[in-house]
């Protein structure tokens, strides 16, 4: 069982960072007994939110914890920028939106993934997300 | 790194070794482009077993090298899709719609092969 106060802060600059952030971050969940599809999940959704990152700001970071919830362990996953940001969230959060890739399934599929995913974001002020799957 | 693809009867095959970053993937796409044209080949098989992610963009990669390679004259089959990458896709909503899959290696030979014996030539 991973101590309590194990966090990573990871500095996302190019594309080849997500790999790793989306590596480090299965590592961790894997240290808190999280089964394999749900380390894939996790996984896939760090890869989603750090291209995020990548694609719309250039650079940022994410922060890898455990986290505690009463009796429940998990993971948090919060991904900072501070790029142009997100003019309509609600929108962006809409399935096959994008204002890049014409597929869009990225970070609305994120949310559909993990048990917690909260974003905020404000044109010319960046972008937030913080994001959490707990232990079954 | 990059993506060895060799050369199997009239067709290629792209063994993805390890996780590959944006650009990777991108070059992936651009080789089998190109070597399609270059060996004459009606088939390619893309080996994605050593995968432990399939994200919503080498989703979208794999989506174009299939739609590519069959302007080109080949058929693109992905074959060695891990269980839990297969649950993450249903999960995200992401699909390799009209993209043929097959189980191995093996699998992908066996529909490659079929489909050519149906006499209609590539693809």
């Amino acid at each position: 069982m991973p101590a309590l106060s194990e966090e990573r802060r990871l500095p996302i600059d190019s594309e080849g960072d997500i790999i790793t952030a989306r590596q480090i971050g299965r590592e961790m969940a894997s240290r808190l007994g999280f089964s394999m599809s749900d380390l894939t999940l996790i996984a896939t959704a760090i890869s989603e939110v750090t291209r995020n990152i990548v694609d719309h700001a250039g650079r940022g970071e994410i922060d890898l914890r455990v986290c505690e919830n009463g009796k429940l362990q998990g993971i948090c996953i919060a991904a900072h920028d501070d790029g142009p940001g997100i003019e309509d969230v609600e929108l962006a959060m809409q399935d096959g939106y994008s204002s890049r890739d014409g597929l869009g399934l990225g970070l609305p599929g994120s949310r559909r993934i993990m048990d917690e995913f909260v974003i905020e974001s404000e044109r010319g002020k960046g972008t937030n997300i913080v994001m959490k799957k707990w232990k079954p | 790194m990059r993506v060895p693809i060799l050369k199997q009867e009239n067709f290629l095959i792209a063994s993805v070794q390890s996780a590959l970053s944006d650009v990777e993937w991108e070059r992936l796409r651009d080789d089998l482009a190109d070597q399609v044209g270059r060996h004459r080949s009606y088939g390619v098989i893309v080996d994605i077993s050593a995968l432990d992610v399939l994200d919503s963009f080498a989703t979208r990669t794999l989506r174009s090298i299939a739609y590519i390679l069959s302007l080109r004259g080949a058929k693109t089959v992905v074959v060695g899709m891990q269980p839990d990458v297969a649950y993450s896709m249903v999960r995200l909503g992401l699909s390799l719609e009209h993209i043929e899959t097959g189980l191995d290696l093996e699998d992908g030979l066996m529909i490659l092969r079929e489909s050519l014996k149906g006499g209609a030539g590539p693809v």
